[in-house]
């Protein structure tokens, strides 16, 4: 066949159109199978999980204990006796640390002793997500503030990042500090050499349960949907005068506290 | 000058040491591990793809699932005859260790034979071995 340019325009009108049909194939190559990943059928979803703390419903830390506990015991957090290897999720902390900016040299007597829980804010722009090189922590389509701990590196700078403290180092193999029949077998434990902090209990909102401390707490804990304006979050922020912890950096913590 | 015999004999020795490493195990090909299968992988009769995938490709689906666990919350896997997975390399029921829950028999033995040492039991546990 002599080559021509019409021979050559029709040769390439057709790989065009080829190409332009592909997708219709892809689409037919999909249905024939049925695979699929998605999720649980009981999944509790929100647009931006938020946590309300009612500090006047705590008493000691007698009423913190179990919500310590509870996060602890599941995630397989050690306990660790050097102070400056230990590993928290969640604990407690005097008002000067929790709100070192609203500090008056006269502080009332009551929140003055106090014992406030502190957990991970789960900011609406987490300085941890910024600094981290490899997105290890990264920010989630519901708001949560994850850790993805295949792919730390453990550099630290999200430590260095957060204003708050909320995250720890593992200095030592937490499993040298828990015991076989402490560890729960559903809960990976950590490795040396990665950060971690809270997840607002993910693996348990992913199958319809509240986080594990909620349900721990008797009621000084609510947990649900900021964007949500019927939540029951909402109801109390909306009754209720709130504080959020450093709210002046600009992170937009997700966890408040009635005072 | 004749150094023949000092030349033979450096040579055999040379030979011997060469070959030595392999001498324990001549004429005798380690045999090809047969994966064990529990009685709840054996019940429940395939795995999450077809045998030769799963041989092939498994490490690809456990970094899917993790990716789409972690990083999506996505945790139900339904394969292309419709049977649904719980997207987990170690906890619960349909998890890979939910069926082959006797790891040292059946991932170990074959990693051990070729020879990989995945560093996912640094963090996951291992299931309280039960003896088949
Ligand atoms: C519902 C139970 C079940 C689950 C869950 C499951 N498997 Fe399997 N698996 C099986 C069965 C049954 C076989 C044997 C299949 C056959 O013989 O056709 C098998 C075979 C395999 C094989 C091939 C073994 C060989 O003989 O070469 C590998 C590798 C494997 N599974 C890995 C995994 C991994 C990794 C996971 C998690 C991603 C997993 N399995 C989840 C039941 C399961
Ligand atoms: C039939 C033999 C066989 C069985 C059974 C098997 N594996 Fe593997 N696995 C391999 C081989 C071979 C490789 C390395 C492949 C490569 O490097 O390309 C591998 C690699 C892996 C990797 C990636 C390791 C890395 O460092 O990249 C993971 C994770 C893994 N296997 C998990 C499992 C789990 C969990 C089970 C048991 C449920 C299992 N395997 C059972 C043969 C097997
Ligand atoms: C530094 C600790 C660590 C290491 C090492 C690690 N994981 Fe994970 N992995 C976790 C944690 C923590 C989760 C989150 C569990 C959850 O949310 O339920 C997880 C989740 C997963 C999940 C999804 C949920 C589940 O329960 O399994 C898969 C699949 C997974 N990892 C596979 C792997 C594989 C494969 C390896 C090895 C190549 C590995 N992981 C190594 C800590 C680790």
């Amino acid at each position: 066949m002599k080559n021509s340019r019409r021979n050559f325009l029709k040769i390439a009108g057709i790989s065009a159109l080829g190409f332009g049909v592909e997708p219709v194939f892809d689409a037919f190559a999909v249905s024939e199978g049925q695979e699929e990943i998605r999720r649980n059928k009981n999944a509790l979803t929100g647009k931006r999980w938020g946590m309300v703390v009612d500090t006047r419903k705590i008493h000691s830390s007698h009423d913190l204990e179990p919500m310590i506990e509870a996060c602890h015991s599941i995630h397989n957090v050690p306990k660790i006796p050097n102070e400056n290897h230990e590993i928290k999720w969640i604990w407690e902390e005097e008002f000067e640390h929790v709100f070192p900016n609203k500090g008056n040299e006269y502080l009332d007597e009551r929140n003055k002793q106090l014992p406030f829980i502190v957990l991970c804010n789960h900011c609406e722009n987490p300085p941890c997500v910024r600094v981290c090189p490899t997105k290890a922590t990264f920010k989630r389509e519901d708001g949560i503030v994850m850790m993805d701990f295949h792919r730390c590196i453990g550099c630290r700078f999200c430590m260095a990042g957060c204003p708050y403290g909320s995250r720890s180092f593992n200095f030592r193999d937490p499993r040298d500090f828990l015991s076989n029949d402490e560890t729960d077998p559903l809960f990976p434990t950590r490795m040396k050499g990665v950060v971690e902090k809270c997840n607002f209990c993910a693996e348990r909102l992913a199958v319809g349960k509240m986080p594990a401390c909620v349900e721990a707490s008797h009621g000084i804990l609510a947990f649900g949907d900021l964007n949500d304006s019927d939540s029951n979050v909402r109801k109390l922020l909306k009754s209720n005068y709130t504080i959020r912890r450093k709210q002046s950096l600009g992170t937009g913590p997700s966890v408040y506290y009635i005072v | 000058m004749n150094d023949k015999k000092w030349i033979i004999t450096g040579l055999v020795i040379f030979v011997m040491i060469v070959i030595f490493p392999f001498l324990p195990n001549f004429g005798k090909a380690v045999p090809v591990p047969e994966p064990e299968l529990t009685p709840e992988a054996k019940a429940a009769g395939t795995c999450v793809l077809p045998k030769a995938e799963m041989k092939a490709g498994h490490m690809k689906i456990l970094d899917l699932w993790r990716d789409s666990v972690v990083r999506k919350g996505k945790r139900t896997y339904v394969n292309d005859s419709g049977k649904e997975f719980n997207m987990s390399l170690s906890s619960g029921e349909k998890s890979c260790i939910g069926c082959h829950s006797n790891k040292a028999e059946f991932c170990d033995r074959c990693h051990d034979y070729a020879s990989v040492r995945p560093y996912c039991w640094d963090c996951h546990n291992e299931p309280k071995e039960k003896k088949l």
